[in-house]
């Protein structure tokens, strides 16, 4: 039996156990005339989960042991002077090729007859191995579903306790999100520490020069792992996406908010939402294709010498990109100020650009500041746009009309194409993963700081 | 001013203490006067036609029962309600002989002339001397900052704050408590010198305390303003005003003084409400 079909299966046992735990709970207060603590409904879900749950809390824990305990019962079958052979590595190789052979998909050589034998020993072991977990979730099931519903009285708390299932089954939900967090926190720092020890981190933080080499001409021609051009051209390549998206995307707010007819506002915000709605390797070639090409046109108009891929086109598509971000969060909080400031401000005799101006703006100016740093967060992490139209030229220099790179272009860059993750070159990827999330983290803490900070003024 | 002649707070709406001195004021020149006014909220009629005159100062009050048309009517009288988008004003209002409705008529100036202090008090979220100087700069009535700090403190005095916040201006307004914030709006009011002060429910959202503070500014006031004010509560337009007028499902009922409007009132609606048959 496939997994899929066991989990099938146990759903459709949870739900006749559901119909039976409503049933038998409404025959029980009929029987006994009297009211029962919880609706029956209640009564038939909490059946239902005594019936699925540690069944499937058993399926859970069988996955993850079965397999290793298989792994050694097959080991220990194994010529013992044959083990004693092997090393570790070869040893996990050879029950890497068992378990394929086992499962039949075809490995390279065929396979030997040791391996063979293994293999056949390990068919019989895992049949063996389902057939008694498909047994032992039948037991569970069924007598949590017995169980459950001869507990089915007048005084059996079902709804509170089902209200605790659910909020259990809430708090893993957060959970998930919170542990990958960690998670990816956890494996970034550990393969940092292992750049670590090949570059110093003030040479990775301080150094001016980024030219890693490749990690194929081996560790002794170690190239040199600078930050600070990546970090440059990162903060370049947005702090020009921010000049274009802060104006253009707090103007557009304060129209919506403020001026647009009701009809205007509910078709134009929706397509300025659409902005975000593109995928941002779409926005890379448009500025690859149209903004780069026009840029250096008109830059030979002006005279100036201005690369088709630039910091420049980079950052006013990227700009575009954010004016979403930007417009319907100042929106949002626009919106917010409370109508009696306005009224206040109006009723002195001030005109309606005024108002904005001197009263709402100020008012709004915590939530909008927290929108211009999520914006900026969001504009530091960006990849595909960079990687597309900055031009990839890790080097130190201040003209916006000249090609960058950036650290998530960099990271791009060592992760693709042949590597060894024991190099240098490979793990400064992580290194520098590590301080673009340190950065966009600084910047998203203190952008909910404050726009905490500014919700509680109105509350 | 006779503020001493109802110390007391009075229960019975009969006992209206001070009536007879203020009665006498309500005979000055007409201030502002509507003619059949008529307020539309997209299809619905909330004002059908009302016509009453507004004297050069006196405390005239607006009674009647919720959704009534008082607080639209009164936000008619400084074109509030153009902030509304689907809200519609006919008919002619007049201040000082001219229509505040005409097409070329500046609806800034006529803010600053007709002042207006809200149910809420809401300060803006700056400080407290921003937020009184926050009209005179509006309209430049201050060219210096000695001119501007004069301003400021006056209007604080007279709004009896100063010598509560004077220690404190720089501290923001939002800080106050629930009655020094509406005070502190009705200074700032003060501080554009209008001629007329609107007032929506000043004290709805008070305690007594800070009520009866309010309501003896508003006497104090009613010396140099015109004072037309909403009020949900019959004693306080009984305490402060010198005329009431009853508002009915979009009708002005009646208008007159206010003793007559609460011991002799003509009309059989009127009877009805401030004997609390509805409302």
């Amino acid at each position: 039996m496939t997994n899929l079909a066991l989990i099938a299966t146990l759903l459709m046992i949870m739900a006749l156990a559901y119909h039976m735990g409503l049933t038998r709970s409404r025959a029980v207060a009929a029987e006994h005339d009297v009211r029962m603590h919880s609706r029956p409904g209640y009564y038939g879900a909490l059946v239902a989960l005594w019936c699925g749950l540690p069944a499937l809390a058993l399926f859970l824990l069988w996955s993850f042991l079965a397999p290793q305990l298989i792994e050694m019962l097959v080991t220990h079958q194994l010529p013992a002077d044959m083990v004693a052979g092997m090393s570790d590595r070869e040893l996990v190789t050879f029950l890497r090729r068992v378990t394929a052979l086992a499962n039949e998909r075809s490995v390279s050589g065929g396979g030997t007859s040791e391996e063979l034998a293994a293999a056949a020993h390990m068919a019989r072991l895992q049949t063996f191995e389902n057939l008694s977990l498909v047994a032992l979730m039948a037991v569970f099931a069924v007598t949590g579903l017995v169980v459950a519903r001869r507990n089915i009285s007048p005084q059996w708390r079902a709804r509170n306790q089902v209200e605790r299932v659910i909020t259990i089954a809430l708090a893993a939900s957060s959970g998930v999100a919170i542990f990958t967090t960690v998670g990816i926190v956890l494996s970034m720092l550990g393969e940092t520490l292992k750049f670590f020890t090949f570059i110093s981190p003030a040479e990775f933080f301080l150094g001016t020069t980024w030219n890693p080499r490749f990690s194929t001409s081996g560790t002794d021609a170690q190239g040199e792992f600078g930050l600070l051009p990546l970090l440059w051209g990162t903060m370049m390549v947005s702090a020009i996406a921010l000049l274009v998206a802060i104006p253009v995307g707090l103007m557009t707010a304060i129209y919506m908010a403020e001026y647009a007819p009701p009809w205007l506002r509910n078709v134009a915000k929706p397509i300025i939402e659409i902005l975000a709605g593109i995928p941002t390797i779409v926005y890379g070639f448009f500025a690859l294709i149209v903004i780069g090409p026009f840029l250096s046109n008109v830059g030979d108009l002006i005279g100036i010498n201005i690369r088709t891929t630039s910091a420049l086109t980079a950052g006013l598509v990227m700009g575009i990109m954010i004016i979403p971000f930007v417009s319907s969060l100042s929106d949002d909080i626009i919106t917010q100020v409370p109508k009696s400031l306005r009224d206040g401000a109006l009723g002195l005799g001030a005109t309606k650009s005024e108002t904005i101006r001197q009263v709402v703006l100020p008012a709004a100016l915590p939530g909008i500041v927290g929108a211009f740093l999520l914006a900026a967060s969001r504009a530091i992490g960006e990849t595909m746009i960079v990687v597309l139209a900055a031009g990839n030229n890790p080097v130190l220099h201040a003209n916006p009309f000249e090609a960058v790179s950036t650290i998530t272009v960099t990271i791009v860059n060592q992760l693709t194409g042949d590597m060894d993750f024991a190099s240098p070159q490979s793990l400064v990827a992580f290194a520098l993963g590590l301080t673009l999330f340190v950065i966009t983290l600084g910047l998203n803490v203190i952008a909910l700081i404050v726009v905490r900070k500014y919700r509680q003024q109105y509350e | 001013m006779n503020t001493s002649a109802h110390p007391n707070i009075p229960s019975s709406m009969v006992s209206v203490g001070g009536g007879e001195s203020r009665k006498s004021k309500a005979t000055g020149n007409v201030k502002m006067s509507a003619k059949d006014v008529k307020v539309f909220y997209g299809n619905t009629q909330a004002i059908n036609g009302i016509d009453i005159d507004i004297y050069e100062n006196e405390v005239l009050a607006f009674i009647g029962p919720s959704g009534c048309g008082k607080s639209t009517f009164l936000r008619c009288l400084n074109r509030m309600n153009d902030t509304i988008d689907i809200c519609r004003v006919e008919g002619k209002i007049v201040l000082d002989d001219q229509d505040i409705y005409a097409p070329d008529r500046d609806v800034v100036l006529l803010r600053a002339q007709v002042g207006i202090v809200f149910q809420k008090p809401n300060p803006f979220p700056k400080s407290i001397y921003e937020n009184i100087a926050y009209g005179p700069r509006l309209h430049g009535l201050a060219k210096r900052k000695a001119e501007l700090d004069d301003v400021v403190e006056s209007s604080l005095r007279r709004a009896g704050l100063w010598e509560e916040v004077k220690d404190r201006l720089d501290q923001p307004g939002t800080g106050l408590s629930g009655g020094q914030q509406q005070r502190l709006c009705i200074a700032r009011t003060i501080a554009v010198s209008p001629d007329i002060i609107l007032m929506d429910e000043p004290c709805s959202a008070l305690d007594p305390i800070a009520t009866g503070k309010v309501e003896q500014l508003i006497d104090e006031l009613s010396e140099s303003y015109t004072i037309v004010m909403v009020t949900h509560n019959m004693q306080q337009a009984a305490r402060v005003a010198d005329r009431t007028a009853f508002f009915h499902m979009g009708d002005l009922v009646e208008v007159d003084s206010t003793d007559t409007i609460f011991t002799n009132p003509q009309n059989q609606r009127t009877h009805d409400y401030i004997t609390g048959r509805f409302g």
